[in-house]
């Protein structure tokens, strides 16, 4: 049995948050700057090197890379070797709220979605715990902003709507989001399980690689395939008509119910941040 | 696309100079507000009492703020979704407001106060947030202290770029932009 100080992992989350809301994965950086040398269009070719001149000025200034530094979505594994010392969840928070408070970060979480008024610090995380074997913990910190969130959308298909089915309803929530999410995007696609864990599976894609394939070549060409279809759409970097609609698509699958087919996207932008530790 | 640099107030002629498309640096006065502050700012005019600002020719920009560290004038500063404002800004488009700063498409009645009344939407760049914070040169709380991000700030800022969404003739970028990249392919 291995012992973690719960202050260690409060102050992993808290590095977590300032990095991630302050420099880009590789992966997504550099899927950016292609995109802004290939891009035919010349308006929304100008606007990807604005982007990409942004993650320089963040670099540069010391400032988050947007100014929604996003709610905090924190996703552990914890090997069932691990005895955690201290409260896990008390630290999880502690963490945000400090990762936030000393990265002077926005504080843009409200204690009652009717009734509003601001936590002050960021708190809650939407925490996501799974044990695993081994004796090691591994954290990722995901902010996620809401201008994109918003646009996300999740339905219940029939088995009978099929594959055309779930790429239509994916198509669809991308055109309907429009400018709206601050594109060029990337998409998060989760496909079956229930209703819960559809949602989940769709921001867990967007915690992988852009680029990177599902293992299975069916889903993997569907990516490809939905990714080419929502870039021919028009739509553009920012709303303002272009190529780059989005810079990635990934697709995360689960068994299902013989009678559903739930499908959730989870639409993201230019800024989909995550960033991982393992104590 | 034509360019412009233009400076507060934001009068009607100004604003009925500018089309869909055109690119513009603006300078000068500018005012944040965003959900909440809107909500406040209708509630005011409900009770019948004046606005903590004077939105006559002003410009509001739908954006939060990052804290700002110590010796910055601002943190990250983009762009928030305008949409979410489209309850209020009728209301305040018909008391003088001239122009709007966002991301992000407008409803129809947000549209038609706007070409009733010679205003101008700009989108900001989202995400850029980073970049946004170089223009503002002074930034200084008005009103609503306790909503944290979401308070009215008065920001002075110097060539800000930003790109005309919605003319007061009712031109849309979101829609012309998009359509004329298809018919060139």
């Amino acid at each position: 049995m291995r012992t973690i100080a719960a202050t260690l992992i409060r102050d992993t989350v808290a590095r977590l948050c300032m990095e991630a809301n302050q420099t880009l994965s590789p992966d997504l950086e550099n899927a950016l700057r292609q995109s802004a040398e290939s891009e035919p269009w010349a308006l929304a070719q100008s606007t990807l090197n604005t982007l990409c001149e942004n993650l320089d000025a963040a670099r540069e200034t010391g400032l988050p890379i947007c100014q929604d530094t996003g709610m905090a979505c924190v996703f552990c594994e914890i090997g069932q070797d691990v005895h955690i010392d201290g409260n896990f969840e008390a630290a999880v928070n502690a963490g945000v709220a400090k990762g936030y408070t000393e990265g002077f970060l926005r504080k843009s979480v409200v204690r009652d979605p009717i009734r509003r008024g601001n936590t002050g610090d960021n708190t809650p995380a939407v925490l996501h715990v799974r044990l695993v074997p081994g004796d090691r913990v591994k954290i990722t910190v995901a902010p996620k902003g809401f201008g994109s969130e918003n646009m996300s959308r999740l339905a219940m298909l029939k088995p009978s709507d099929g594959e055309e089915g779930v790429k239509q309803f994916v198509l669809d929530t991308v055109r309907q989001a429009g400018p709206n999410p601050c594109p060029p995007i990337v998409v998060g696609v989760g496909i079956g399980g229930t209703f819960e864990r559809a949602a989940l599976l769709a921001k867990q894609a967007l915690l992988r690689p852009v680029g990177s394939h599902h293992p299975d070549p069916y889903y993997a060409s569907m990516e490809q395939e939905l990714l080419q279809k929502i870039n021919a759409m028009g739509i553009g970097p920012q709303g303002f008509g272009g190529r780059t609609t989005a810079l990635g698509l990934q697709i995360e699958t689960f068994p299902t119910h013989i009678a559903g087919m739930p499908v959730a996207v989870n639409i993201s932008c230019h800024v989909t941040r995550h960033k991982e530790a393992v104590l | 696309m034509t360019e412009h640099r233009i400076s507060t107030p934001f009068t009607q002629e100004k604003a009925a100079a500018l089309r869909a498309g055109d690119r513009v640096l603006l300078s000068g006065v500018i005012y944040t507000a965003r959900d909440a502050a809107h909500k406040r700012l209708c509630e005011c005019l409900e009770r019948g009492e004046p606005l903590p600002i004077d939105v006559r020719d002003a410009v509001i920009y739908y954006a939060g703020p990052t804290p700002a560290r110590p010796g910055q004038v601002i943190g990250s500063c983009g762009p928030t979704t305008s949409g979410r404002m489209d309850a209020y800004a009728p209301t305040l488009l018909r008391l003088g407001l001239r122009g709007m700063i966002g991301k992000g498409a407008r409803n129809q009645a947000v549209a038609q106060a706007m070409q009733e009344t010679g205003a101008v939407y700009f989108a900001a760049i989202g995400g850029a947030g980073a970049l946004a914070a170089a223009c503002v040169k002074e930034a200084e709380l008005v009103c609503y202290e306790d909503l944290g991000s979401e308070a009215i700030r008065r920001l002075v800022v110097e060539d800000m770029p930003l790109t005309v969404v919605l003319d007061s003739l009712g031109n849309d970028l979101y829609r012309d932009g998009p359509e004329a990249y298809r018919n060139q392919r």
